[in-house]
């Protein structure tokens, strides 16, 4: 009797090791969260970046695509040739690429892709990315040549958004609920109101991810985000909303605290065309009121890079011009004099709802205030900030986060809601546009750094922090975001 | 009786026509396109008209109306704007959890008033008395969402006894479900609770100076005798009527308690779709709980009818 209770206690506790063993080793799901969520699932017709977080890279994939360091490699495309006159491209496709439902993907689709979101009834959040397109021709089922009707340096880059992934005609009817593309993951289930979950795609053309199952939960209050990470319901949490909690993770070994940078220009958009803005002494009065670490600190506990001008930190023809805007109350007084308003005077400052916006609100009123300008907040929903200020121009002051990558563009655009009109900064961005030399580029983008810096446009505050928190042994998450994604291709347990 | 409840049925029928006329006004009146939301920043123009024309938005406001009300009668509630499924759909997988969630804090809310409401009246100004109007008093005073936040800090992250949200469905067995129910039930049942106890103890107390319970008490009954077989039932009216109140309450305002325990109810389903404008989703769950509340006093009105004759008579 001994001998055998002692035999099967024996091999029961190494079963049981085992099991434990095995369990730690397939540890293959993941729960990721995030604050909003999509109301769709289709990328290419509706600006929310919480459709690209979830699908970017893991469901759809374009023919270019973002790294997680902002470099463009090629996605679907496994190369192309550039013509000389830069309006040619030439694309070949990777061969025995299949969307998951079981379709070939091939030049025909990227045709289709193409053609849809530069089409006349394309409801493409971005369709300007697409308008150089002059005509998209299949050469064979994997070589596609597009023509555009100017070179545009750019075009590599703008296939990689989210925005320009490829879809096919036999699934388009549905994407908006059940997204079929070409990615590493599947779409498989969605409880509107809580969870997406995805499954690994066996027939995936590139490397198998190391997951075989992901869920992604919404959860949009902030101490709800910090409930759930704490009682380690969640695994993942992109994009954090409270960063007055992350020391305390910081500090708990159980987890790690991701800390980059994102494509959000955070700034202190003016109304160019609203007397008095239309100054540009009352415009650096402005800038020079501005403490940009105070808000820094005071807004977002520390996290975000100051920024001189609209153009991203992290990006290699960056120029830091901070110093432009160094913070000098004196100096604001005395331009506000000279502009005529020695007692200052009162505007209008919008806030939508991201506590970038309403925390760094308050103490940009509270600095604005120590010159004599009195800002009269008002707290709007996006729908009314978009309808009032971005659409309605009926603004003063207005604090926002430009997240589209590279789009200092926007200031070539008088009719773009601050209104700056500046005929030689138009001129440049045009020859950037048709410039393709990365050198004579890198100027460019330089120049035009310094002259939206030094004609005060807006109030330029911080680069937006890109926060996540993850389980101690979560590897291979993207730290930056080049732009919209929770790409977990390259996601996995380490041991 | 026929004509009480006709009368009550032509007034349920205009209620609701005039709800629907005011819904529908004020939530088309607030600031905000559906589609430049959807289409963001670097909308063009003639995307955003394709998208109106696509949502049905490029017809006039009263022709929108009509549309709206002739559907909901034949059944028909809209497509989401911004999730693009139809709106019966949304509201029913939603009422899967906000249904449950209330009956859920309505069965525990009652199953903590009632006792503590008869004892305290049993022990009327006495410690026990004292003590539970104490605790009633706080069960008042203390904001839900804060006590949630307590919960989650205690049964979650603390002692890991429940997940600190989220909601696991009904496909698992219902165990699984009221585990991931159990902390928001708490969080809604427990100030309610405070107000039921208290009402229950000072109805009993009205019964208790009654003369059919000296009655009772002078055919031989025993104080707590005459207090459960009397006194209980009689008690019950006013009762009912503030658990009715408090079902269509649950129902509708557990928004804050969806947020803070990440649900997917139907509280959550509103203000996502307030903040996106997606108004076809706001004005049909808003014509439904009105529907819903103006539906149960139509059957408290009945109900009254057929305990009080005097109700039949007097109409």
């Amino acid at each position: 009797m001994r001998p055998n209770l002692k035999r099967s206690l024996v091999s029961g506790l190494a079963l049981g090791a085992t099991l434990l063993a095995s369990q730690v080793w397939a540890k293959d799901d993941i729960t990721v969260a995030m604050q909003l969520e999509p109301p769709h699932l289709d990328p290419t017709s509706a600006a929310a970046q919480a459709i690209d977080s979830v699908v970017y890279s893991n469901i759809f994939e374009g023919l270019t695509r973002f790294m997680g360091d902002g470099a463009i490699v090629p996605g679907l495309a496994e190369s192309w040739e550039i013509s000389e006159d830069g309006k040619t491209y030439t694309f070949k496709l990777h061969d025995g690429v299949t969307f998951h439902d079981g379709t070939t993907m091939d030049g025909e689709d990227v045709k289709f892709s193409l053609d849809r979101a530069r089409g006349e009834d394309s409801a493409n959040a971005q369709k300007a990315l697409f308008a150089g397109i002059a005509d998209v021709t299949v050469v064979d089922p994997l070589t596609v040549q597009v023509t555009l009707s100017e070179p545009n340096g750019n075009f590599l880059f703008n296939l990689a958004w989210g925005d320009a992934v490829i879809v096919a005609p036999e699934s388009i009817e549905n994407i908006k609920t059940a997204p079929v593309g070409t990615g590493a993951f599947k779409f498989s289930n969605w409880v509107q109101g809580d969870r997406i979950d995805l499954e690994r795609n066996a027939e995936y053309w590139g490397a198998q991810p190391a997951l075989a199952k992901a869920t992604i939960k919404f959860i949009s209050d902030p101490t709800a985000a910090f409930a759930a990470v704490m009682a380690e319901d969640v695994d993942v949490f992109s994009g954090f909303p409270a960063p007055e909690n992350l020391p305390q993770f910081d500090a708990d070994p159980r987890f790690q605290v991701l800390v980059g940078s994102t494509e959000g220009e955070t700034i202190l958009s003016t109304n160019n065309k609203q007397p008095p803005f239309d100054n540009v002494k009352v415009r650096q009065a402005l800038a020079h009121a501005i403490d940009r670490q105070a808000i820094i600190d005071g807004a977002m506990f520390g996290y975000g890079t100051p920024i001189g001008t609209h153009f991203a930190p992290h990006n290699p023809a960056y120029v830091d011009l901070t110093g432009n805007s160094a913070h000098d109350p004196e100096k604001a007084k005395a331009l506000l004099a000279e502009a005529g308003f020695p007692d200052g005077f009162e505007t209008t400052l919008h806030l939508p709802p991201p506590s970038y916006a309403r925390r760094g609100g308050e103490i940009i009123a509270a600095q604005l205030a120590a010159v004599g300008i009195k800002a009269e907040i008002t707290n709007v929903e996006w729908a009314q900030w978009l309808e009032t200020v971005f659409r309605g121009k009926n603004f003063g002051l207005t604090i926002v986060s430009h997240t589209e990558p590279m789009d200092i563009g926007i200031y070539a655009r008088p009719e773009y809601y601050f209104q700056y009109d500046n005929k030689a900064f138009q001129d440049l961005m045009a020859s950037l546009n048709e410039t393709t030399d990365p050198a004579m580029r890198t100027e460019m983008l330089q120049k035009a750094q310094t002259v939206i810096s030094e004609d005060y446009v807006n109030g330029y505050l911080f680069q937006l922090a890109n926060l996540g928190v993850a389980k101690a042994n979560v590897q291979g998450l993207w730290v930056n975001a080049p732009t919209a994604a929770i790409d977990l291709t390259g996601v996995s347990w380490a041991n | 009786m026929i004509r009480y409840s006709l009368k009550r049925l032509l007034s349920l029928v205009l209620s609701l026509a005039i709800a629907s006329v005011v819904i529908f006004a004020v939530i088309e009146v607030a600031p905000g396109d559906p589609a430049s939301f959807m289409l963001g920043v670097n909308a063009q123009e003639d995307t955003l008209a394709a998208l109106r024309a696509e949502l049905g938005l490029d017809v006039s406001k009263a022709h929108r109306y009509l549309a709206w009300v002739t559907g909901m009668l034949s059944g028909d509630f809209g497509t989401s704007y911004t999730y693009r499924t139809p709106v019966a759909e949304m509201i029913s997988d939603r009422l899967w959890v906000s249904l449950p969630l209330a009956l859920f804090a309505l069965a525990l809310s009652t199953l903590i008033a009632f006792p503590a409401g008869i004892y305290a009246a049993a022990r009327r100004g006495k410690a026990g008395d004292m003590a539970v109007m104490g605790a009633t008093q706080l069960g008042v005073a203390i904001p839900n969402f804060w006590f949630a936040m307590m919960l989650v800090l205690i049964f979650a992250i603390n002692l890991r006894w429940f997940g600190a949200g989220g909601f696991a469905g009904w496909d698992d067995g219902l165990w699984v479900g009221l585990h991931s129910l159990t902390l928001p039930a708490i969080a809604l049942a427990l100030p309610q609770a405070a107000i039921l106890a208290r009402v229950m103890r000072s109805a009993l107390l009205d019964i208790l100076g009654e003369d059919f319970m000296r009655t009772a008490r002078a055919k031989g009954l025993s104080r707590r005798q005459a207090l459960w077989r009397h006194g209980v039932r009689n008690a019950m009216i006013p009762v009912l009527t503030i658990i009715g109140l408090q079902f269509s309450f649950l129902l509708a305002g557990s928004i804050i308690i969806e947020q803070v325990f990440y649900l997917p109810g139907l509280g959550r389903l509103v203000f996502q779709a307030i903040s996106s404008r997606d108004l076809i989703v706001v004005e049909s769950v808003v014509m439904l709980l009105v529907f819903a509340v103006i539906t149960v006093n139509f059957l408290v009105d009945l109900a009254y009818a057929l305990v009080d004759p005097r109700l039949r008579s007097r109409t």
